[in-house]
């Protein structure tokens, strides 16, 4: 019984990662109608930016955790603003290829600048060790990045459920012709969305920094368990992306334990499943799946 | 979600259309393409020059789904280094000649394809192209977990190149070259073949109003499962062949950088014209064969640099540029009252 509670929350936070990007890859996807391949990118520019931080300026993980989402907003604006706005009116498949670029050249970068070999993190010292839970021996720094990631979620919810803003980018994510003639200016949120969802990205880097290897190759398989996440939430669908991201965790955490050997096939294997059975994905809607 | 994927092509698949009936210029590119491919291996060194042509059947065997059929695979890396793993152990292991272990590995591409593409062709657009990439990956996986028949991280080792009774050691690249430019030849005449008959015109009727494709009675999905099954086994029969020339097989074909950039070398050339996947890859291969023995490093960052520029400023592609401004040309001599060609505001954005 322990082993389960264990691997769950193993599998929990592993999830928080893929559901904090997913919620940008969402988010991103809905007001752009971009699939954004650099999202692994951006995740591993969070995570090495936090490792630089701390050993340059001696910035501590709780201030990364602010400063490096604003730093990725910073950067999401300027890639936007650059590059993927001059494709937006083309078919989706253009801005795919994009960051698909984007994504070669941002690796080889930080490959060339730091090396192969994964940098050092601590976490601070609170977070290390375990914690005793009613008998139920945990990693506390798992604990927190699960408590931390739900946290955001249900922060980013009530924004988009409570907030002006959060409106218009529902509106444009789920039903952008009718935002539109609304009079809703979807264009005007364009920037900002995208910054806001490299933010995610980058905050789900950070996340990972003392939890797994910092490398320039740490987004590239990432990124494609995250395209299985959103297939299998609903590529349209903001609660489906957060879903998913938290259920392929489990899968892999339980994979993992019970059959390493197929951990990563394992997530998969459930995508083709949901393919067959759901292709809109579970959250998804069936218009929105061809 | 947009229909065609790439809009511009279908101009120039309407351009072609017509120049249809002027067959002579068609001659003369075989004539120079034949001797082009003849001469090469004295031009560059033979195992580059094998590379060149391998990637260029592999980028026209991808131009049948992402030119013709509209579906942009990101997975194809599953079809060309799952033949080229089956390619290796069928030549390591029964010591047949090398074509029949190609022809293997081409085989076993299509029958990995089937389920791939009967769970892919469900969606379209961008989500095809998420979910071919996310089976291309778990092929990847595969190959690298299981490291008893696939050596992993090593890759598959020692692979030989029979023919049919001489043994053609590394040395003999430039006779092997000779040896193994028929296969891919005809995988190209087979392309070829494929968008020109009436089953490359309903693919292509597809690729451009879908809904439209239906309601004349074919059934959609059974064509692009049938495309998506051809273009693996022509990618199959190219990775092969690479196997062979290289002697071993690295993990490296399995991974999506080398799904991205077969759609690089395709879209380089132009979407849509087979011509231009051999010229897309005679230019990659030649750089980063360039980049590999200078000091520059980082082929990623020039391949990704590359890419971005392509995709913002040069959608067309060489081939497709060259083709679209011939025709342009010659439509405005031949019929000067006639609507002018050039209608599409999209082609350089």
């Amino acid at each position: 019984m322990n082993a389960v509670l264990q691997y769950a929350v193993q599998g929990l936070a592993a999830g928080s990662f893929y559901a904090l990007a997913a919620l940008g890859l969402a988010v991103i996807f809905g007001v752009l109608g971009v699939v954004n391949f650099a999202h692994g990118a951006f995740y591993m520019l969070g995570a090495v930016a936090t490792a630089v931080l701390l050993d340059t300026l001696g910035l501590t993980l709780w201030w990364s955790l602010l400063v490096v989402p604003a730093l990725m907003f910073v950067f999401g604006v300027v890639v936007e603003r650059l590059l993927v706005r001059w494709l937006l009116r083309l078919d989706p498949l253009y801005n795919f290829l994009l960051t698909f670029g984007l994504t070669l050249v941002l690796v080889e970068l930080v490959k060339q600048k730091y090396g192969v070999s994964g940098l050092p993190y601590q976490p601070p010292a609170i977070l290390q060790g375990r914690v005793d839970l009613a008998g139920v021996v945990l990693p506390r720094y798992q604990l927190f990045v699960f408590l931390f990631s739900v946290t955001i979620c249900v922060l980013v919810w009530l924004l988009m459920t409570r907030t002006r803003i959060g409106m218009i980018v529902r509106a444009s994510t789920e039903k952008p012709e009718l935002a539109r003639a609304l009079g809703i200016n979807v264009g005007r949120w364009v920037t900002p969305v995208f910054g806001f969802g490299v933010a995610l990205a980058g905050l789900a880097g950070v996340l990972a920094a003392p939890f797994r290897a910092i490398t320039a190759d740490m987004g590239n398989n990432f990124v494609i368990i995250l395209f299985a996440v959103v297939v299998i939430g609903g590529l349209g669908s903001i609660v489906g992306a957060v879903a998913a991201g938290f259920l392929v965790g489990l899968v892999e955490a339980f994979g993992q334990a019970y059959a390493p050997t197929f951990a990563q096939i394992l997530i998969f294997v459930l995508m083709a499943l949901i393919i067959l059975v759901r292709p809109a994905g579970l959250f998804g809607r069936e218009e929105a799946a061809t | 979600m947009t229909q065609s994927v790439m809009p511009e092509t279908s101009v120039t698949e309407a351009h072609a259309a017509i120049a249809g009936g002027g067959s002579r210029p068609r001659w003369i590119l075989l004539t120079a393409g034949l001797v082009a491919a003849l001469a090469l291996p004295w031009l560059v060194y033979p195992p580059v020059a094998m590379d060149i042509v391998a990637m260029a059947l592999f980028a026209i065997a991808l131009d049948i789904l992402l030119g013709y059929t509209g579906l942009l695979s990101f997975g194809h890396a599953a079809f060309w280094g799952g033949s080229a793993y089956v390619t290796g152990l069928i030549a390591t292991h029964y010591g047949v000649p090398f074509p029949v272990a190609v022809v293997g590995g081409a085989i076993f591409a299509m029958v990995l394809a089937l389920p791939v593409a009967y769970l892919s062709v469900r969606r379209s657009g961008i989500y095809f192209a998420m979910v071919t990439l996310a089976f291309g990956q778990m092929v990847y996986f595969v190959g690298y977990q299981w490291s008893d028949l696939t050596g992993g991280e090593n890759g598959l080792q020692g692979v030989p190149r029979h023919f049919f009774g001489i043994e053609l050691v590394e040395t003999e690249s430039f006779y092997f070259y000779y040896a193994a430019l028929p296969i891919l030849l005809l995988g190209m005449w087979a392309a070829w073949r494929i968008v020109h008959s009436p089953f490359g015109r309903v693919l292509v009727a597809i690729r451009d109003n879908t809904p439209r494709a239906r309601a004349l009675g074919y059934d959609v999905e059974k064509y692009k499962v049938i495309a998506f099954v051809l273009s693996a086994g022509l990618t199959g029969l190219a990775g092969g062949v690479f196997a062979i020339s290289h002697g071993f097989v690295a993990l490296t074909e399995l991974e999506w950088t080398t799904s991205g950039e077969v759609v690089l070398i395709t879209l380089l050339g132009g979407i849509g014209t087979l011509w231009g996947g051999i010229l897309g890859a005679f230019l990659v291969v030649l750089l980063a064969d360039y980049l590999a023995s200078s000091s520059l490093g980082g082929i990623d960052l020039i391949t990704g640099t590359v890419f971005i520029l392509v995709v913002l400023l040069f959608r067309r592609g060489i081939w497709g540029t060259v083709r679209h401004q011939w025709l342009t040309w010659s439509q405005r001599r031949t019929s000067s009252r006639r609507t002018p060609v050039d209608a599409d505001p999209a082609g350089h954005g």
